[in-house]
């Protein structure tokens, strides 16, 4: 069988494994929480978290278009990019894709020598990488576009009136 | 997995293993983008308040009186006998848990301390070593802790990341209410010049000028004329709006952010619509030129002697009563505590509308009465002529404040005003409006710039439910009824939700109602023409 | 490690009556002098408590509010969550007091990935929490059974409704079976849950522990042990009469029970179980939110400096008669 049946059958074991690799990037008392609230609106993290990898996940056996990949990165990463993280961290949480397989189906490839095949998906994990990167850029960038708006929305009506040149 | 390559978690390095040590044991990581700056030494002069001096949270020496202990110890012991809530609060707590994920912070950050029973443990554990047998006895045994220099400094960390929102203390069994810990803590962090700026130095500028943004009269007085004759741009309509006027009616009394920021001043031209239409007799004041008041967010007597000013500046103008703008954490000063500390307001009269005849028997006392109780009644009475069309191009949702809606209750008034005002309107899921509302993450002092990633993250529960009825509905304008929420929810919605704007009650009002003289082609109160209305040379 | 820690206390506790009744004999120092001792502490205590709570003013109204204020007529107020007078604060405060009213906002009942419902953790700690304590107070009351003759009306009416089931002989008691698995709940919760865990103090521990020992030397008696009933009601009649007693054959786990309830009633003025007078005492519940209705008066409203208009215009005179303000002094 090739990796990517394996890794399609064992989709929920895999994501499970994964989930729980990135709540224990969180302080444990809070990782709790983030699992075990289900309720979208009282856990918007642990919930956005979960419903996002996902997605990222089957970018790894079946086509997902770019825009789809980029708006679950981001949505994961503007919550990370937040919090209490370093911008390895903040992003790293990916590379527990890895793990997360390794956990999980690392015995089956050793056994049937599906080397080559688990190359290739780590290097699609790599570039899922690589735009994570991307990501965290864009959302540090959006934090410091929306510091200036607001500095300047602040005094807007005063600043409007003095420098009024129109 | 070939043996060369490395692990993951070699690259990537995570303490898999939950802290072996309690809560007492940790300290706080004190970093850039969850602190707030400390007060400038002037402002902290100008109020007469304790230990002015320059220093940062992020130094290590953080220049404390030597005898802060002792200040700090005394200040809780005089507390403890002026303040019921402080002591039964102390008391009384079983750790239950049913705050813990009630907290936006906590929810937003997963740090535990946010959870409001460890912040309110914070205090706690030193009241038991210092104030309880049992604590002197059995020290931690019987979860007691010291005071040390880093606990003071967890003290500052932690209760400067309270909004004072009081969303916990909707579900303790036993109305434990954070906020009113978090405004103990932060007296006590004042008595040794542990302050924030953007507290103090608002509070020192509203004493001084009567606003937080320290506007001189003339400043006030032009930025009052100048939205008359933008209004006058809109509508084509001149309307009057009278500053410090002898004699009139009604005071009008306004945070401070409505005439100076983005988007409340689009609100303060929908009051400026109400009131002509209306023909209401009434005064602004340049002395209490500020309905906010941040003496809330530091202690209870700068918050008396800022709010003084409504009263005094009443009384000397002569009016009979007074109005108050949308603003959150004012409304909870004058629901709960103008009256006690000000009053009795003896000299004013109660509420009467003059367009309606409406006796306001619930202000009676207060003589103060919330904008949109107001224009509620004058729609109610049919006394304005409001067309819901002139707010097609919003898809409107409303955000509860904190305030008005754990500390007052003023929840169905804004929705009757809006529902007149505008044909799409859409509430956001039950668990997250009304009592139960989220907050904006910028509360109690905290809407810095340097706690923009904290913000961020407190901010998100609300945003999130934001972020829903934007999907699904298309909402593209959130409304809301406070100051600081309209300066602190447009980084919001631009970081989780771009694409909905924020907007005050009244903008609403001001755009639906339709004026006496207006000219053809008047626009909305943000100059955009109306939605069937565009001239060629817009289109 | 806190739970450990209860847990010893506990063992400790069972083991002075082991070596006081077993080895030293002392059924007078067990059964009459310690019961004494914890009834004087424990409302000797209560009292201290509360006094001191009630004698700290209460210097602004600062009501959590949970529904619809009392505004214009038209508009339907909430008077249950948002009181606007005292009888009604007595129905928030009945609410809140008998049913936990706060706790159960919690309950949330969602549709979930698709049809299908799901109830959050929260309301088990509602209903385990009503569970424990509604028994509790069912089964102190039926106790009032052991220290009157004849037994009242009314006692005997909560014992049959209690014994409804009908089942097993002697018949259970629903609140036996009722307390033992809430208060085990409890425990598990604040062991289980890492979040519970750690929050949760020794105080936390210590008088679940305590209560869950008590339940189960109680039930052992009831059930199993067979105890000599006749001779801790002569006991227990003595003592409520002051002509106390102390008959012989009554088995040790009579006074491993006994003790443990008065080490509970002497530990409970000293201990967070002082809720349950304190929950009457808080201001964000226990005050209507009638505040700008009528003056709340503060009894040490501080003096503190103003800024008066006049310096104001003192200050900014020039300026204002510039811009062509009103002023007070030309």
């Amino acid at each position: 069988m090739s990796l990517k049946n394996l890794l399609e059958q064992n989709q929920d074991v895999i994501i499970e494994r994964w989930l729980d690799l990135i709540l224990a990037t969180y302080p444990s008392d809070g990782s709790f929480f983030l699992k075990k609230q289900k309720n979208q609106f009282a856990n918007p993290v642990g919930y956005t978290i979960s419903k996002e990898i996902e997605i990222l996940y089957q970018t790894l056996f079946k086509d997902v278009d770019t825009e789809t990949i980029s708006t679950s990165l981001d949505s994961i990463i503007k919550i990370r990019s937040v919090q209490d993280f370093s911008p390895s961290k903040a992003i790293g949480f990916i590379f527990l894709l890895k793990k997360a397989i390794n956990d999980e189906l690392g015995n089956t490839v050793k056994e049937e020598g599906l080397y080559s095949e688990l190359h290739e998906i780590e290097s699609s994990i790599d570039t899922l990488i690589l735009k994570a990167f991307d990501s965290y850029m864009k959302s540090k960038d959006l934090l410091f576009r929306i510091r200036a708006d607001e500095l300047n929305r602040r005094t807007k009506i005063i600043l409007s009136r003095y420098s009024d040149t129109d | 997995m070939p043996e060369d390559q490395m692990k993951p978690e070699e690259l990537f390095q995570i303490d898999y293993k939950p802290p072996g040590k309690g809560w007492m044991e940790t300290k706080p990581d004190i970093r850039r983008g969850k602190i707030n700056w400390a007060a400038v030494p002037k402002s902290v002069e100008y109020l007469d308040l304790p230990n002015p001096r320059k220093w940062s949270p992020l130094d290590k020496d953080w220049k404390l009186p030597d005898n802060w202990k002792e200040i700090i110890l005394e200040g809780m012991r005089e507390r403890i006998h002026k303040f019921r809530t402080f002591q039964v609060f102390m008391d009384i707590c079983v750790r239950c848990g049913a705050c813990a994920d009630k907290c936006h912070f906590f929810i937003g950050s997963g740090d535990p301390k946010n959870m409001p029973v460890l912040r309110a443990e914070l205090l706690r554990a030193v009241y038991r070593k210092e104030f309880t047998l049992a604590g002197k006895l059995m020290g931690k045994m019987a979860g007691a802790r010291d005071l040390t220099e880093d606990v003071l400094k967890e003290w500052f960390f932690y209760f400067f990341q309270c909004t004072e929102c009081r969303r916990c203390s909707v579900f303790c069994p036993y109305g434990i209410d954070t906020a009113e810990i978090t405004m103990m803590g932060r007296e006590l962090l004042s008595l040794v010049g542990l302050e924030i700026d953007w507290v103090t130095t608002p509070i020192a500028n509203c004493f001084r000028t009567g606003n937080h943004l320290g506007i001189q009269p003339h400043g006030f007085q032009d930025s009052i004329d100048f939205a008359v004759d933008d209004f006058k741009d809109l509508t084509g309509i001149k309307v009057e709006a009278p500053v410090n006027k002898k004699g009139a009616e009604i005071l009008f009394i306004v945070p401070s952010a409505d005439y100076f920021a983005d988007p409340h001043y689009y609100g303060l031209l929908g009051y400026m619509a109400l009131f002509h239409e209306i023909g209401l007799d009434y005064t602004y004041s340049s002395y209490a030129s500020e309905g906010g008041n941040f003496g809330l967010f530091h202690s209870n007597q700068a918050m008396k002697r800022l709010n003084s000013k409504i009263y005094m500046e009443a009384e000397r103008l002569g009016v009979k009563w007074i109005i108050g703008g949308e603003c959150g954490h004012m409304w909870r000063v004058i629901n709960q505590y103008m009256d006690t500390m000000n009053g009795p307001a003896d000299f004013l009269e109660v509420p009467k509308s003059p367009i309606t005849g409406t006796v306001f028997e619930n202000t009676k006392a207060t003589k103060m009465v919330h904008i949109c109780e107001f224009t509620a009644d004058l729609i109610k009475n049919d006394k304005l002529k409001l067309d819901k069309s002139r707010n097609d191009q919003w898809r409107v949702t409303f955000h509860d404040s904190c305030n008005p809606a754990r500390a007052m209750g003023i929840i169905e008034e804004p929705r009757y005003v809006i529902n007149s005002c505008c044909n799409h309107f859409f509430e956001m899921p039950e668990n997250c409006i009304k009592e139960q509302t989220f907050c904006c993450g910028g509360g109690a002092g905290l809407g810095t710039d340097e706690n923009m990633e904290m913000r961020m993250r407190g901010g998100l529960p609300r945003a999130n439910a934001v972020k829903y009825v934007h999907d699904k509905y298309g909402v593209n304008v959130l409304t809301c009824m406070c100051a600081i929420d309209k300066a602190v929810l447009p980084a919001l919605m631009d970081y989780w939700v771009p694409g909905v704007q924020v907007g005050a009650v009244h903008e609403l009002v001001g755009n639906a109602l339709v004026m006496k003289g207006e000219k053809e082609d008047r626009t909305d109160m943000r100059g955009e023409p109306f939605i069937g209305k565009e001239t060629a040379k817009d289109v | 490690m806190n739970a450990i820690y209860s847990l010893i206390a506990v063992f400790i506790l069972i083991a002075l009556v082991l070596l006081g009744i077993g080895g030293a004999g002392l059924y007078y120092v067990f059964g009459v002098i310690i019961p004494y001792v914890a009834i004087v502490f424990f409302l000797a205590g209560f009292v201290y408590r509360v006094l001191k709570w009630a004698k700290a003013p209460v210097p602004f109204r600062i009501t959590t509010t949970c529904g619809q204020q009392k505004s214009l007529p038209w508009i339907k107020n909430n008077e249950l969550e948002n009181p606007s007078t005292g009888l009604s604060v007595i129905g928030r405060m009945l609410l809140e007091v008998l049913f936990f009213r706060s706790l159960f906002r919690n309950t949330k009942t969602e549709l979930k990935d698709g049809p299908k419902v799901v109830y959050s953790l929260n309301n088990w700690l509602w209903l385990g929490g009503l569970a424990f304590h509604w028994s509790f107070l069912i089964i102190i009351v039926r106790h009032f059974r052991f220290f009157t003759e004849p037994v009242p009306a009314f006692i005997s009416i909560i014992e049959k409704l209690d014994s409804f089931f009908q089942v097993g002989l002697p018949i259970i008691y629903a609140t036996d079976a009722i307390i033992l698995a809430a208060v085990s709940f409890l425990v598990l919760r604040r062991i289980m849950d890492s979040r519970m865990r750690y929050i949760s103090l020794n105080a936390d521990f210590f008088p679940l522990f305590l209560i869950l020992s008590i339940a189960v030397t109680g039930v052992w008696m009831r059930y199993f042990g067979k105890v000599d009933v006749i001779g801790i009601k002569e006991l227990a009649i003595g003592l409520f009469t002051f002509n106390p007693v102390v008959p012989e054959g009554i088995g040790v786990f009579f006074f491993i029970h006994l003790f443990l309830v008065s080490v509970l009633i002497a530990y409970f003025p000293f201990s967070k179980l002082m809720h349950m007078g304190g929950v009457f005492l808080s201001p964000t519940r226990n005050l209507a939110n009638n505040n700008r209705m009528k003056r709340h008066i503060n009894p040490w409203n501080p003096k503190v400096k103003f800024h008066t208009y006049e310096e104001y215009e003192d200050e900014f005179r020039e300026v204002m008669r510039d811009a062509g303000m009103p002023l007070d002094k030309k």
